[in-house]
């Protein structure tokens, strides 16, 4: 860079323009359909979004129904917290609570439903190779970074994934009070017969992957922060890879749509709200 | 009981109703149960800025476990502490289980329940007086009701564990608005099938 000048416009222009190209290990590939890493069988005009999302990044998209997003845990210690919003109406949101309760199960897998607080589905989970998530436990904040890294904040070297989802949200027009429970992907929570939540930080093999199916236009909101259990002294967490691709709605006959009868009703209420 | 100093307020909610107070740093609320096994569904806003609620992910996460009891510190969602636990006859409370509402009920139990009352309008209606709405709502705590989680993960509104004249006490932290849904929900045993009156008090 160090042979451009920059002292008039024209220099500066050529000096911003020599940049192209540039390609560095979080960053969106742009159009997606150039990605080297397309999933088998999608073509390459049907995908939407490839992106790799730094540790302590964020990225936020608005993906139509029945669009499939994949995240890949590329080197075992990434973990991917997640808002949903209806995209149509962005008041209608991820509910963990819901998502819990109504599936009688508060751990997360392949053919798990993400449920909106309005009786509706907004995502199904279609495959889980990981198998360790988390629905209690949150977002860090810049309270808990601080303490644990020094500052916390979006301008600094150790971001929390609460500030990270109010700049993604915020994209979107929305606020801080838009900041919803989220759930925690690659990064398990269990929980003992006395309540006790137990965490492991232990990073696992690179490329765990979850694969989950757009049941409504929604938007989903990324932040790749270390876990707000994690005992790590260090800012651990490792870059996240995010492939969308389109796909048709699910059918009447899809086995997850049918798996139970509260879910089968989640799909059905999304079904009506659809009618026009 | 504890002593809980001077009293400010100290009324009755009707069963199936909603309730809102605003309580100042160094007050105590006083929740009892009087008829036994009544969930109490429980929100909570910094008095200035209701941006920063109740979290219940952050409540879990800072004291590494689900259950509220006595001592649970109950956190905002920037990490900072709103209340306390100070007292309570009751072994643990509720923070998982969420509120219902009219959609979820069409999920849970059919769609037959859709017009039946439930938490999140007490909660709409509660908010709507302070210029809060739908947004505003998050994972609440739900006061004497009882919610396992099994090893596989299973989990369920079951039997409540609470008692006639059981209470809890929680001491505000910083000065906070409440709201509260006396839970009117008739499908499942959180509230014994036949939701019940509560006692509120303020003090000190």
């Amino acid at each position: 860079m160090t042979e451009f000048s920059t002292a008039d416009p024209a220099s500066a222009r050529a000096h911003a323009r020599s940049m192209a190209g540039t390609r560095v290990e979080a960053m969106p590939t742009v159009p997606a359909s150039a990605a080297e890493d397309r999933p088998d069988g999608v073509a390459p005009q049907a995908m939407l979004w490839a992106e790799t999302i730094a540790p302590g990044g964020y990225a936020a998209k608005r993906l139509n129904r029945g669009a499939r997003l994949r995240l890949i845990d590329l080197k075992g210690d990434a973990c991917v917290s997640m808002l949903v919003f209806n995209a149509e109406r962005p008041v209608e949101r991820l509910n963990v609570a819901d998502t819990q309760k109504v599936q009688w199960n508060a751990y997360l897998g392949a053919g798990s439903l993400l449920l909106s607080d309005m009786g509706k589905v907004l995502m199904s989970i279609l495959e889980d190779t990981a198998g360790a998530h988390d629905a209690f436990c949150g977002a860090s904040n810049a309270a808990s970074n601080a303490r644990k890294y020094g500052v916390g904040d979006n301008w600094g070297p150790h971001p929390n994934a609460r500030d990270r989802f109010m700049l993604g949200v915020a994209k979107f027009g929305l606020g801080r009070k838009d900041v919803h429970p989220c759930v925690n992907w690659f990064k398990g929570v269990w929980i003992a017969s006395d309540g006790a939540t137990r965490f492991d930080a232990t990073p696992q093999a690179p490329g765990r992957q979850l694969t989950l199916r757009a049941e409504m236009d929604v938007i989903v909101v990324l932040a790749n922060c270390p876990h707000v259990l994690d005992p790590r002294s260090d800012y651990a967490v490792t870059p996240a890879r995010v492939l969308a691709w389109r796909g048709e709605p699910t059918p009447p006959d899809d086995p997850i749509r049918n798996a139970t009868p509260e879910g089968l009703r989640a799909f059905q209420n999304v079904e009506e709200d659809l009618a026009r | 009981m504890p002593d809980l100093g001077a009293v400010v307020r100290d009324e009755v909610v009707p069963a199936r109703a909603p309730w809102t107070a605003e309580v100042k740093a160094g007050q105590t609320l006083r929740i009892v149960d009087l008829e036994g096994n009544q969930a109490v569904d429980f929100l909570m806003y910094a008095a200035e800025d209701d941006a920063e609620r109740y979290s219940a992910q952050d409540t879990i996460a800072a004291q590494g476990a689900l259950f509220l009891r006595e001592g649970s510190v109950l956190m905002s969602n920037e990490g900072r502490p709103m209340a306390v636990v100070t007292a309570t006859a009751v072994d643990y409370h509720d923070t998982i289980g969420g509120a219902c509402s009219c959609e979820s009920n069409t999920l849970r139990y059919g769609h037959h329940t859709k017009s039946q009352h439930a938490c999140v309008e007490n909660f709409l209606q509660g908010n709507a007086r302070y210029g809060r709405g739908k947004r505003d709502m998050v994972s609440n705590i739900n006061w004497f009701m009882n919610v396992p989680v099994e090893a596989d993960g299973a989990l369920g509104i079951v039997d409540g564990i609470s008692a006639p004249g059981l209470f809890v006490d929680i001491r505000a932290e910083m000065d906070l608005v409440v709201v509260v849904s006396n839970c009117p929900q008739i499908n499942n045993p959180c509230n014994g099938f036949r939701p019940t009156p509560v006692r509120m008090v303020i003090a000190g």
